[in-house]
């Protein structure tokens, strides 16, 4: 080897030759590979110009060298040979280029590799790489890379695009600033063009569900076209821009399509279009609202119009049954919440979203007043008819349960809890008294369900009614124990007697009746009985829920009649007498006039004519006179006399106003006790909160219960500001 | 102080030991005012009184000291200044108050009847919102929710007086902590503009 310094340019020289087979290779001209020695003795040759001493260190001049020559040769042949060219082939040769370009900074920084270790480390200058690449992209990029962009808008040769779009990355030398602002910005641009074009066209001709397909076809084809040779980090932002330009810019158009879009499909059951909606909007950030936004108000029009529905049948037809109208809305009531839950559930995903709308929907019209009746009322009679030994269909038991979950996801929707709970407490009597065939399990199960829904308060008293009605049972037994051990006492008639206890039970008016003396008898029979088992309760009679069965001797054949205690008392009037007028059975019975009326009514005016009325007029008047109608027969040999029970709706309003007035009060107290001090709207607010699982208190009726609050003394107003108020220990 | 004790003894009930309502007729003739005269009640307001119709010594004393009187005549001269006194926004209010509190004759009484407000409003509050003061009245009347007025309405009402304008009730806002007495009224009122 030679000891004398390498001069630069001899030194130099050699490195061209170097260069130039490499210029060679690339250009695809015959020429053998680089051998290794070939390959060392360049490096050596650099080696050696860099560690001679000064003023043979010529490592700064190398590095020059280094940049000139790719500077020289993408001059005098890449560019030229880009030039020539236009799209596709332009691409091509660009693609072409690039490759060779890499590998020639491959080649050359392994050549001056040795720069790359001492002179550049130390003086922290780009490294051989950097400069490298550095020259394509000043020299040829910048040129060429608009002209690039608008050929690959075009182009379908998918590996070419790839191989093209690689080198906006690749050029970027880390970040993505290239790619992105070159080329994929006019990208997305085109592309957006392009599917407004379509979109505003498609939406013309298409129907929704049409539409929506061609949408996620092209979601699709897009997210193609990704995987395949686009840079994933475009994958969101095509998404983005194809499901604007698709779906947003035209949700509103699409979604009323009026014979197509989300109204219909709703309608018509269309599961598999609707869950596409679902689908194509659930991405869009608030895409689902306008959805929702049509989803409820379709809803609550149905709703209401079910409601109206019901208010103009049975103003029409007045010869439906009362109440018939009102239970058929109740069973459509209950279907429209199944479809529409079925199309939360499995089209929109269970999204929040729809429950929302779907509840809102719910409560709008389920609210409303059904011909003068709360819906509240409504639902209580329509559980009463299904627990009644299955209703009018009898259903069986299964059947039964779904409905009476339904019926309490419904609840679930009404504003006053509490008319329904009072509602329901009044009729579970009767059915519990009247009906002892009906399943108790029924009973049970639809109270645990309210339990779960409303608390516990509201249906312990139902609890304890049911409980009654089982220790009754047991009582029974031991008094037929009793009677048989005490045979002399037997009163000659079979009683069974419901003890019932006071708290559970609704308050019932017992009248004196002036009972016959048949069954004076047994009451003290029962009475002496009852003193056997504790003598610290007292027992009062309530007649008016009492059966009797009496035998009523016709001509033809004698019929055994169920009738109400009060019924038998007047029936059994007439053993002793065999014409009694309307003010005499007064007098025997010691009734009021309403319930002698209802009373005669239906012994006489109703479908069975046990009495016979003068005059034989339709109502009852106070001149009438009665007589034992011995003509009277019936196919069947027991039948049943209804008496029609009172409108106890009023009743039930009114102490549903008293129970709410003590609520509001108690709330008030408890809020004021913890808050000590609170403003008026939030003491209100809070308030309507805590009470908003039984009823939706009036703001009025607050306002009244905090003055009376003042005037006990248990707030007062404070001084300064005439909002707030102070709660007074 | 001498002279102010025996005016007082002069008008006083000598069993009850205090001045009574015959008394104050006497007093009221004297001083040639209507004893039903809202100067009264300024008068018996000065004077800190707690019961209505009667004077004690001390209250007396407390209400002959603060005009600067000891004879009748100078009791009548200081009448206007008195006036002038519970005019003034600062008194007026604790006047306002206490027109009310004096009229609980019974010993747990907390409200007053409706006619007797009617009086009372008119007397006290007439002079300064007549028009308010008229159609409450009249609408006290005719409305059956309330009996009594309590404390707590009566000085809403004041406050209702200086705060809301009349007869639009533009800044009125029923959500707000006013008396629910207030709120019919004023429901009542804008029915009646329609």
């Amino acid at each position: 080897m030679e000891n004398k310094a390498i001069g630069l340019d001899k030194g130099w020289d050699y490195m061209q030759k170097g260069i130039t087979k490499l210029k060679r290779i690339l250009e695809g001209l015959p020429e053998p590979p680089f051998t290794s020695e070939e390959y060392m003795m360049l490096y050596t040759t650099i080696y050696n110009m860099c560690t001679q001493k000064p003023p043979h260190d010529h490592s700064q001049q190398l590095y020059d060298k280094y940049r000139e020559a790719f500077e020289e040769y993408i001059s005098s042949t890449v560019l030229p040979s880009l030039r020539e060219k236009h799209d596709e082939f332009m691409l091509r040769e660009l693609a072409k280029r690039w490759a060779n370009h890499k590998v020639m900074v491959r080649w050359l920084s392994r050549f001056f590799h040795y720069l790359d270790r001492y002179f550049i480390a130390r003086r922290s200058l780009p490294t051989l790489n950097e400069v490298g690449l550095t020259c394509f992209r000043d020299l040829v990029y910048q040129e060429v890379h608009a002209k690039v962009k608008d050929a690959v808008i075009t182009l379908i040769d998918r590996a070419l695009l790839k191989n093209v779009l690689d080198i906006f990355v690749e050029i970027g030398m880390g970040k993505m600033d290239r790619y992105e602002d070159d080329f994929e910005a006019d990208m997305l641009q085109d592309t957006g063009a392009y599917y407004s074009r379509k979109a505003s066209s498609w939406i013309e001709e298409d129907s929704c569900p049409d539409y929506m397909l061609k949408s996620e076809e092209c979601l699709k084809k897009e997210r193609d076209r990704v995987s395949h040779y686009l840079h994933s980090s475009s994958e969101t932002k095509l998404s983005e821009k194809v499901q604007n330009e698709l779906l947003v810019a035209y949700a509103n158009r699409l979604l009323e399509k009026e014979h197509s879009g989300c109204r219909p499909l709703l309608r018509d059951d269309k599961v598999e279009d609707l869950s596409r909606m679902y689908r194509l909007y659930c991405k869009i950030p608030q895409g689902l609202d306008p959805v929702a936004n049509i989803f409820k108000p379709h809803i609550t029009a149905e709703g209401t119009a079910l409601v109206q529905q019901a208010e103009d049948a049975t103003s029409n037809q007045a010869s439906s049954a009362p109440g018939v109208q009102e239970q058929v809305l109740i069973r459509r009531t209950i279907e429209l919440h199944d479809k529409y839950m079925a199309y939360v559930t499995d089209c929109f995903q269970n999204h929040t979203l729809f429950h929302k709308a779907l509840k809102e929907a719910f409560e709008v019209f389920c609210n409303k007043t059904v011909t003068g009746n709360s819906s509240a009322e409504l639902l209580a009679t329509f559980c009463d008819n299904i627990l009644k030994k299955g209703g009018s269909e009898k259903l069986s038991d299964e059947v039964i349960e779904e409905t009476l979950e339904k019926v309490v996801k419904l609840l679930a929707y009404i504003s006053d809890k509490d008319l329904f709970a009072e509602f329901y407490r009044k009729k579970l009597p009767r059915r519990l008294l009247f009906d002892r065939s009906a399943n108790d399990d029924h009973k049970r199960s639809i109270l645990t369900k309210l339990k779960q829904q409303c608390g516990g308060q509201f249906t312990s008293k139902m609890e304890g009614m049911v409980t009654d009605l089982t220790l009754a049972r047991e009582n029974q037994a031991n008094y037929e124990d009793y009677l048989r051990s005490n045979s002399a006492a037997h009163p000659g008639i079979d009683l069974t007697v419901t003890v019932l206890t006071t708290g559970f039970w609704p308050s019932y008016k017992s009248f004196d009746l002036n009972l016959p003396a048949e069954m004076v008898k047994c009451v003290e029979v029962f009475k002496g009985f009852y003193e056997t088992k504790t003598k610290h309760r007292k027992l009062t009679w309530i007649y008016s829920l009492g059966t009797c069965h009496i035998n009523g001797k016709f001509e033809q054949k004698i019929i055994e009649l169920i009738v109400s205690t009060y019924q038998a008392a007047v029936l059994l009037l007439f053993n002793a007498s065999d014409r009694l007028s309307y003010s005499e059975i007064m007098a025997h019975l010691n009734l009021t006039h309403d319930d002698l009326l209802r009373l005669l009514h239906s012994l006489s005016c109703a479908k069975y004519k046990i009495l016979s009325k003068e005059p034989n007029t339709k109502t009852i008047s106070h001149g009438d006179y009665f007589e034992f109608n011995s003509k009277f027969t019936d196919k069947l040999r027991r039948i049943k006399v209804p008496l029609p029970p009172v409108d106890e709706r009023k009743k039930v309003v009114e102490d549903v106003d008293k129970d709410r007035r003590y609520a509001i009060d108690a709330a008030l107290v408890r809020i004021m006790k913890s808050r000590k001090v609170l403003g008026h709207q939030q003491l209100v607010s809070e308030c309507v909160e805590q009470l908003s699982r039984m009823f939706k208190p009036d703001i009025k009726a607050i306002k009244k219960r905090m003055e009376d609050l003042i005037t006990r003394d248990y707030l007062e107003r404070d001084k300064e500001n005439q909002n707030m108020f102070r709660y007074l220990a | 102080m001498e002279r102010i004790d025996n005016l007082f003894h002069s008008y006083a009930n000598r069993s009850l030991g205090m001045i009574d309502p015959e008394g104050i007729e006497t007093l009221c003739s004297d001083m040639e005012v209507d004893h039903t005269d809202v100067r009264i009640l300024m008068l018996a307001w000065k004077m800190k009184a707690e019961k209505q119709g009667y004077f004690t010594l001390e209250e007396w004393r407390r209400g002959m000291k603060a005009l600067r009187a000891d004879t009748v005549s100078k009791l009548r001269k200081a009448l206007p200044e008195l006036e002038k006194e519970v005019k003034r926004p600062s008194k007026f209010e604790d006047f306002y108050s206490y027109s009310f509190c004096y009229c609980l004759t019974e010993e747990k009484q907390k409200s007053i009847d409706i006619e007797s407000i009617c009086q009372l409003l008119d007397l006290v509050l007439g002079s300064h919102f007549r028009a308010q003061v008229d159609y409450f009245i009249e609408y006290l009347k005719i409305q059956s929710d309330y009996k009594v007025i309590n404390m707590d309405q009566w000085m809403g009402f004041f406050r209702f007086c200086n705060e809301i304008s009349f007869p639009d009730f533009s800044n009125y806002n029923p959500d707000l902590a006013w008396p629910l007495i207030l709120d019919n009224f004023v429901e009542w009122m804008q029915l009646k503009q329609t």
